[in-house]
């Protein structure tokens, strides 16, 4: 990334006041959402909604434009076409959106302690020219409890293990006091056992009302661990429970012959997503 | 041994020649993190060297002066950079590529206005290489005034250039007004080059920026110990760098750049070493 790549945001505006939410609309309203790029529509005429507390998994093949709809729906990309309101009101006002990024997009040299970077997301809610207060500290202290990284508070980021890493973003959106969190591949990389302690802190975001996207490339995975199981591929092949979503006809809509379909033991389909190993290739 | 020591500092020009030479140390060492993290170091060569053409100008429409000469480098220097910002933003060319191109232009724009004078050598050679044992009172004033302010704007963003250059996306979800933080940043390194220019010159400008900070660099963990030691490391390395300068009567942006570099590849070596014994110990 180039220090100077603005390119991407088109309208970034400081705002000294956020928009305020308003508690009877949905944490997220998608309605005829089109981004289109010289190359062509990497999103094609989206609706969706989430209800607060609600966990998405978005699953679907490289380039179907995940990171896409995840930078929309963060306020950093502007839609070609169509509606986006968090809470009611157009993303790029607010603060309260929290985007975790790949493990790979990060720099772990960066000479930062792991309470540094969760600090780094009280920035929006201290403003310009303020320091952290000591309220400020017991947040950061609070989230890395809840994620349960407080004894690791002063290491430097590079020596977490991926798991670690994943939950301290993740604390980072809690210090951010984000209501709605979108997160990249959080599961690349990481073992079964660094996948279950990163489960348990989204089941406690759950139980504390937090709203949670997280794109997958494991769709076993997306079917059992989540609410609802979103498929994109540039457009919305469906979104709801794994049982409707994730049916055959779909999937080869989604992944086309890229899907093969494999009988499993007990009756179900065991799916292999061959195309998938190496990473996102979104047009973004 | 004491004698030694002593020797040059008898010398007022000696005097405001380290002063400056450790102010601006510090200066751009603390902002030269920045730099480092973020991968300027090519923009902040490119801007030192863009100067060029303004201090020419200075140097014609005054007819020799040295006092507004200052101002004339800042003003090319805001000016560049800024342009330099702007054209990085295009999508089609490249940032690399358009420094590039920007910066070769301005660096012979000014070759040429300062060669159609007829004794230029001289000059050319302050110019380029420095003229710290030359620096008067009020360019002392001038240089502490404006470094004292680049240290001062740092410290109150700190927390928001430490986002940016950490996370951009955060930045951009956070709703920090990334664009003009940007551009001061790209003016606080303007300023910076321009009160060093009469101490390394604009030819070696860039080691002030990045060698000490990442000497630091690899032997910190946060980001306001990193600006610290970096601020020491410069500071100490223009002493050293002056007294080797009047001893072995070599130039002294030269002496004080070299000193930073030997003290680089000193760490470098112990830092490597120290890696590699551990890990044949694990």
């Amino acid at each position: 990334m180039t220090f100077l790549d603005r390119s991407r945001n088109p309208k970034l505006t400081f705002l000294a006041h956020p928009h305020p939410h308003s508690p009877d609309k949905p944490i997220l309203k998608v309605e005829g959402l089109t981004v289109e790029y010289d190359s062509g529509a990497a999103l094609d005429n989206l609706d969706f909604m989430l209800q607060r507390g609600e966990r998405l998994a978005v699953v679907g093949p490289n380039g179907a434009g995940k990171s896409t709809l995840f930078k929309v729906i963060a306020g950093i990309l502007r839609p070609s076409r169509g509606l986006v309101e968090v809470a009611g009101h157009e993303p790029g006002g607010h603060i309260c959106i929290a985007y975790v990024p790949q493990r790979t997009q990060v720099d772990w040299n960066f000479p930062a302690t792991v309470a540094d970077v969760v600090m780094m997301g009280r920035a929006g809610k201290l403003g310009l020219l303020r320091w952290p207060t000591t309220h400020d500290w017991k947040l950061v202290r609070q989230a890395l409890a809840t994620v349960r990284l407080l004894d690791l508070a002063d290491r430097q980021i590079q020596q977490l293990s991926g798991g670690q890493q994943q939950r301290m973003f993740i604390a980072r959106a809690l210090a951010q006091e984000a209501e709605l969190i979108l997160m990249d591949e959080p599961l690349t990389g990481l073992d079964s056992r660094a996948q279950e302690e990163l489960f348990s802190v989204l089941d406690m975001l759950h139980e504390q009302g937090v709203t949670v996207m997280v794109a997958l490339h494991d769709l076993k995975i997306a079917g059992e661990r989540f609410d609802r199981v979103m498929l994109l591929n540039r457009h919305l092949v469906g979104i709801g429970s794994a049982e409707t979503v994730l049916d055959p006809a779909h999937l080869v809509d989604a992944y086309g012959s890229h899907l093969r379909l494999l009988p499993g033991t007990d009756g179900t389909l065991a799916l292999g997503d061959s195309c998938c190993d190496d990473g996102d290739h979104d047009h973004a | 041994m004491l004698e030694t020591l002593l020797q040059p500092l008898q010398y007022p020009f000696m005097l405001r020649g380290m002063a400056a030479a450790v102010l601006v140390g510090i200066v751009c060492a603390v902002l030269g993190a920045y730099v480092v993290l973020r991968g300027m170091a090519f923009f902040g060569d490119a801007l030192a060297h863009a100067i060029l053409p303004g201090l020419a100008v200075g140097y014609l429409v005054g007819g020799g002066a040295r006092e507004p000469l200052f101002w004339w480098a800042l003003g090319t220097a805001v000016v560049t950079s800024l342009g330099i910002g702007a054209v990085s933003r295009n999508a089609r060319i490249k940032e690399d590529t358009s420094i590039g191109i920007i910066f070769a232009g301005m660096f012979a724009l000014g070759i040429a206005l300062i060669s159609s004078v007829r004794s230029y050598t001289v000059d050319l050679a302050h110019f380029l290489f420095g003229d710290v044992l030359g620096v008067g009172s009020q360019d002392l004033l001038l240089t502490a005034i404006f470094g004292g302010l680049v240290l001062l704007v740092v410290f109150l963003f700190y927390k928001e250039f430490m986002v940016l250059a950490f996370d951009p996306v955060l930045a951009a979800t956070l709703r920090l007004p990334a664009r003009l933080l940007d551009n001061i940043l790209i003016v606080l390194i303007a300023v910076a080059i321009v009160v060093s220019l009469q101490t390394v010159g604009v030819a070696l400008m860039v080691a002030m920026l990045v060698t000490p900070a990442a000497t630091a660099f690899l032997l910190t963990r946060r980001l306001w110990k990193m600006m610290g030691l970096a601020a020491l490391i410069a500071a100490l390395s223009a002493v050293v760098g002056l007294y080797l300068s009047y001893y072995l009567n070599v130039a002294s942006g030269a002496a004080i750049v070299l000193t930073c570099t030997a003290v680089f590849l000193l760490v470098w070596a112990a830092t490597s070493l120290n890696r590699r014994v551990r890990a044949v110990a694990r």
